[in-house]
């Protein structure tokens, strides 16, 4: 069963030293990039069931015990999130065939793609706060790239702040992983899990709960640290900002999720209010600045951070409910915001300018893409029976439990908002006739690349996402189970520690 | 000894924010590698430091005897270090393509994506 731990971080790794060494081969380097994200998701899915069945799994690298080696974790969460990373690698890998220009593909884009998937399951797998650090560190050098290739103007002003504010993470991460280390003499998650309870000054554990926040914060986009985002994510090619879009920001919170269950347990008072205020903090802010945008992936790049909002809520009521919401909220959002932004590509194809007032008329051109946009719209909004509704469901339910109202009152009052973003959206691209100066615009630019072969391998990936985001919605029960059960594990840090640390004392 | 890090660290710390909020962009990566030093430093002082006793185990011996230097914090050190230097190198050239394709060196110019 090891080995089901480390595929996710070979396959990419083998796929994209394959594809390093077919340099010359476009073809080869295509092939390649949709085989291996294929396999992730294959390796992603058979993981999950083994960790349904079997329980946590761990492996120790060459067989060094924890917490002295090299240690990779799979729980439920961890399971859940490398399918995810799976999905959306395989979603903008087959949509990338069309997307990026060869220019960009003969640079090595499909090589990064996978270079930056082995990064995100890396963080998703590992057992240790320094292993984390570096995962991170690949994820960031890959998407670093990503963002530049090509090199235009938007792209590069949108890079440095970009690069700044992950590297100043970075940095606030190693130094509280260096003060985490004096302080307890380990960095594995499972020891350091067990020992954080009995170290003095309390004060301390908080101060360093505090450090970790800001750090993973900023990775996040949590308020008041999200301004790289909106400022980087609509300038590279579509694809590209899609898997940012879908997967990065998620490690996050992933990783914010993973040490305010695993490890920042002793002050829930202070910690976990404070989260709940970020979390309200955050979806006011990110759905306000999406009103205010004119632009379609603008106004999808700040929903992100509105939604970043939703999944803290969850880890901050902490309790079994709001972190199964927390969990359902990340796989519907991952699902449903790489759908939009693929999305805004095609738009933007068909419609010559992402400028939402020069763009229209696509209602009547493409009913289908109108359909694929407002499934997953709808679905970020909250509509039943899609999967955003069940997903603020159990968030609202889990906040009425615990008697959080105020959060409640917030995360309802954005939803309308969010809606009122999706249908500014509606109408303007979609249900308005496309204004005659565009018409004559795109009519002297003659038809796109490609042509109706390329539309529909743009589209394949679009209508499966949106598939599942209304299968989520009409059959939750299955999906809201697996949810819970990894919120139960999560809150119940012995599992953990003892699949890690054996059962002594 | 570690009194005296303490202050390097603080200094560094000081520095790399100093150059990270100036505007030009030349500064901004100065800063960045200051605050990767002052972290990696500040690593290598909270474990605490003993000087002259290298963790080495003497012959038909399990365990170096104690005191001795924890040799974990400079192997992530070291780590810290390889990974800071790729990405510094990164970020120098980032910003010698975006002098080329922005023409200036000014932040404040660089406005266009923000919104």
């Amino acid at each position: 069963m090891s080995l089901l731990l480390i595929l996710p971080i070979v396959i990419p790794l083998t796929t994209a030293a394959v594809a390093l060494l077919a340099w010359r081969s476009r073809a080869a380097q295509r092939a390649l990039g949709v085989a291996g994200a294929a396999a992730l998701l294959g390796v992603g899915l058979a993981l999950l069931a083994t960790v349904w069945q079997a329980g946590i799994q761990t492996v120790q690298a060459a067989g060094w015990p924890a917490p002295f080696g090299i240690t990779l974790v799979a729980d439920l969460l961890s399971a859940i999130m490398v399918v995810l990373a799976g999905l959306v690698g395989l979603a903008v890998a087959v949509y990338s065939l069309v997307d990026v220009d060869p220019a960009r593909e003969r640079f090595g884009y499909y090589p990064l793609l996978q270079i930056l998937l082995m990064g995100v399951c890396g963080a998703f797998l590992t057992g240790d706060l320094f292993n984390l650090y570096v995962w991170f560190e690949v994820m960031l050098i890959a998407s670093f790239v990503l963002l530049t290739l090509g090199g235009e103007r938007a792209q590069m002003e949108g890079a440095i702040k970009y690069v700044t504010l992950n590297l100043l993470a970075s940095a606030l991460f190693l130094a509280a992983v260096g003060i985490l280390y004096g302080a307890t003499g380990t960095l594995n998650l499972a020891a350091l899990s067990r020992q954080l309870g009995s170290v003095s000054p309390p004060g301390l554990v908080t101060a360093l709960a505090m450090l970790f926040l800001v750090a993973f914060g900023i990775k996040a986009a949590i308020f008041p640290l999200f301004f790289w985002l909106p400022a980087s994510y609509h300038t590279p090619p579509v694809a590209v900002s899609a898997i940012f879009a879908g997967l990065l920001t998620k490690v996050g919170v992933y990783a914010l999720i993973r040490v305010f269950t695993l490890l920042f347990i002793h002050d829930v008072g202070y910690t976990h209010t404070l989260l709940l205020i970020v979390a309200g903090l955050t979806m006011v802010a990110g759905v306000l600045g999406a009103l205010a945008q004119d632009e379609l992936r603008r106004a999808l790049s700040f929903q992100i951070v509105s939604h970043v909002g939703y999944m803290l809520m969850g880890l901050g009521l902490f309790t079994p409910l709001g972190l199964a919401g927390a969990v359902f909220y990340v796989v519907h959002h991952i699902i449903g915001k790489t759908a939009l932004f693929l999305v805004s590509g095609v738009v933007r194809r068909r419609c010559g300018t992402p400028v939402l007032k020069e763009q229209g008329g696509l209602y009547q051109d493409a009913p289908a893409l109108a359909v694929l946009f407002l499934l997953p719209a709808l679905s970020l909004a909250g509509l039943p029976p899609l999967s955003g509704f069940v997903a603020k469901l159990v968030l609202v339910q889990a906040g009425l439990a615990s008697e959080q109202y105020a959060i409640v009152g917030v995360a309802l009052g954005v939803s309308l908002l969010t809606l009122l973003v999706m249908m500014k959206i509606w109408s303007e691209a979609f249900w308005k006739p496309l204004p005659e100066a565009s018409r004559a615009a795109l009519q002297g630019a003659g038809p796109p690349r490609g042509g109706a072969a390329a539309r529909r391998v743009m589209m394949a990936p679009i209508a499966v996402l949106a598939a599942l985001t209304v299968g989520i919605g009409l059959a939750a029960e299955p999906v809201f189970v697996l949810a819970l059960r990894a919120a139960e594990q999560l809150l119940d840090p012995a599992l953990y520690v003892q699949a890690v640390l054996g059962a002594r004392p | 000894m570690e009194t005296a890090l303490a202050f390097v660290v603080g200094g560094l710390y000081a520095a790399g924010l100093y150059c990270l909020l100036r505007r030009s962009i030349i500064k901004l990566v100065i800063g960045l590698s200051l605050l990767g030093h002052a972290a990696n430093l500040l690593i290598f002082t909270v474990p605490g430091l003993t000087a002259g006793q290298p963790p080495l185990v003497p012959p038909r011996a399990a365990t170096p005897p104690a005191p001795f230097a924890d040799p974990v914090p400079q192997s992530l050190i070291l780590t810290a270090i390889v990974i800071g230097f790729g990405v510094l190198a990164f970020a120098l050239v980032l910003v010698h393509r975006v002098y080329q394709t922005v023409g200036t060196d000014d932040l404040d110019d660089m406005r266009s994506t923000d919104t």
